[in-house]
């Protein structure tokens, strides 16, 4: 062709054997996952595409988007409760993730054994889901609100210490070294050096959690502790499937609002 | 209770000494502090977990963590088969919501979206789907497909669609838009636009992202059984609820190893791409 002596491409880039190499064996490691993954999980799928799946379908759907009004005033007393629980234990743990946030942050605690063993113990509360704390919670001190409070205070400490301590690492030193100088000790120190630069940052931090400990609020009560969950597990035993519509809307609902409220008033604080 | 305007603000910043705007600043802590405490108490009371109901609480706790060890070491051969099906179905879950989300998020980026209905529709759907709790849908879903892997995995797709759309979007929507336009003037259509102005452009975050939504769904996949949802959790419930502590100890360190180590590779693979 005539063009294509007018019109040269710029040539290829040559690629290094190392890329193809390592771009072959990411392929095969893909593969095999997958490959491992399809053959190896059991689905029923005669289960799934069955007359009853079609005729679940045609009760369940309908019904969750018809809530039954009835129980409405319920439904918002045990979201009242959910609310409850996620603030009682946000607060919990908003304030004991301080000291954990302080031995994990490097520039307060000279000692390293200290920091890696304040850091691991934050990475393993982290690693748990909140549902998996309250079942242990519920089977220690049995189906309550109290079990689901413990349970989002101890899961909550994972990552309010975790950020804790990353605002504290990127504090202005010269404050400290200054207070330092001037023969400040170390509560001095603390509560007008340190204090007063972390407290908008700890705040945001612990409404941007009660953000999150509300939704896995909502939950908890599917195994016994609490909130509106406990409502939902209910009417899905009874199969009233229009109560967890109402239940459902209530979620989004309340959910939406805090999420708005929540990013409004960091936005103030920060 | 903090946007109410203030008549003295035009007076304090005025000229007067900083004390005063210091006292205020004071006050307004308080007032803050009081209504939190205020809070705390009544949310306390209501939940029945104030002080002493930790104080008398505490020995159930001791005593249920005491009879967690020793762990049954020899139980750990039995929970392969549904760990590997936890992982099983976050892997699904996640190829399938990382395939949808494409258009999905391309209808909800501003830049993209064909017109602004499209575009708050899908934007709105996204969100209310994020209010949604993993569990909650995999509840619903049992009661239409039964119990099962199935149900969890559906329930993980429509949950992790939420996030993947939603982070998805916003990266399309901060792209550099001259390539797209060079390739509608040079007469490419919305496809071509598409294959060849957008996604090069987000490859590497989209990859990024679906580890990210990787790692959370295994974490989720890991607690569906209790609501009948497939995984290991139906073996978690069901060793707590027959007070067999030794297994649920087991089961709970190996899903501790898991959620480490597959966290830790896909940090690694993510630090790589980005």
């Amino acid at each position: 062709m005539a063009q294509s002596q007018t019109l040269v491409l710029p040539p290829k880039k040559k690629r290094s054997t190392k890329k193809v190499v390592r771009n072959w064996i990411i392929a095969v490691l893909l593969i095999a996952m997958y490959v491992w993954t399809f053959s190896d999980i059991g689905i029923n799928w005669s289960q799934i595409f069955s007359e009853r799946t079609l005729n679940n379908m045609g009760r369940v759907i309908p019904q969750l988007f018809s809530p039954e009004w009835a129980v409405a005033p319920d439904a918002l007393r045990l979201m009242g409760e959910t609310l409850a629980m996620a603030y009682t234990g946000t607060l919990m743990a908003a304030l004991l993730a301080v000291p954990f946030g302080f031995f994990a942050a490097k520039n307060m605690i000279d000692s390293r054994l200290i920091n890696t063993a304040a850091k691991w113990s934050l990475d393993g509360i982290r690693a748990f889901p909140e549902i998996m704390l309250a079942l242990i919670f519920v089977a220690a001190i049995g189906p309550s609100a109290f079990a689901g409070v413990l349970a989002i205070a101890v899961g909550s400490i994972g990552m309010l210490g975790k950020l804790y301590s990353e605002v504290i690492e990127s504090i202005d030193m010269h404050v400290v070294e200054s207070l330092e100088a001037n023969g400040a000790n170390k509560a001095q120190i603390l509560f007008y050096g340190i204090i007063p630069q972390v407290i908008p940052e700890f705040l945001s931090y612990a409404i941007y959690r009660y953000e999150i400990d509300v939704r896995s609020s909502t939950i908890l009560g599917l195994i016994g502790a609490g909130g509106i969950g406990m409502m939902i597990q209910i009417s899905t035993m009874n199969r009233n499937w229009d109560e967890v519509g109402m239940a459902l809307l209530i979620i989004i609902l309340v959910v939406t609002v805090i999420d708005y409220f929540s990013s409004y008033l960091r936005k103030r604080i920060v | 209770m903090k946007g109410t305007p203030n008549p003295q603000q035009g007076t304090v910043d005025h000229g007067n000494p900083p004390g005063l705007r210091a006292q205020q600043a004071k006050w307004k802590l308080t007032f803050v502090f009081v209504v939190v405490v205020l809070v705390y108490m009544f949310t306390s009371w209501q939940t029945g977990s104030s002080l002493i109901d930790l104080w008398y609480g505490l020995p159930d706790v001791w005593r249920m963590v005491l009879e967690l060890f020793p762990p049954n070491w020899g139980y750990a051969t039995e929970t392969w088969g549904r760990l590997s099906e936890t992982i099983q179905m976050a892997i699904i879950a996640t190829t399938v919501a990382a395939i949808l989300c494409i258009p999905i998020s391309l209808m909800a980026s501003s830049n993209i979206a064909p017109n602004n209905y499209v575009y708050n529709i899908t934007k709105q759907i996204m969100n209310i789907l994020r209010t949604i709790p993993d569990l909650l849908l995999a509840v619903i879903f049992v009661g239409i497909f039964g119990i099962g892997a199935f149900s969890g995995i559906m329930a993980l797709i429509i949950f992790s669609l939420g996030i993947l759309a939603k982070l998805l979007a916003e990266t399309i929507e901060a792209i550099d838009k001259n390539p797209l336009e060079a390739i509608r003037a040079s007469g490419g259509n919305t496809l071509q636009v598409i294959v060849y102005g957008v996604m090069p452009q987000i490859l590497p975050q989209y990859t990024s992202f679906t580890l990210y939504v990787f790692e959370i769904n295994v974490r989720a996949s890991l607690v569906l059984g209790f609501v009948g949802a497939g995984g290991i959790g139906q073996l978690l419930q069901r060793s707590i609820s027959f007070f067999q502590y030794g297994r649920a100890m087991m089961i709970i360190i190996i899903i501790f190893v898991a959620v480490v180590i597959i966290e830790y590779i896909s940090g690694k693979i993510r630090e790589e791409i980005m």
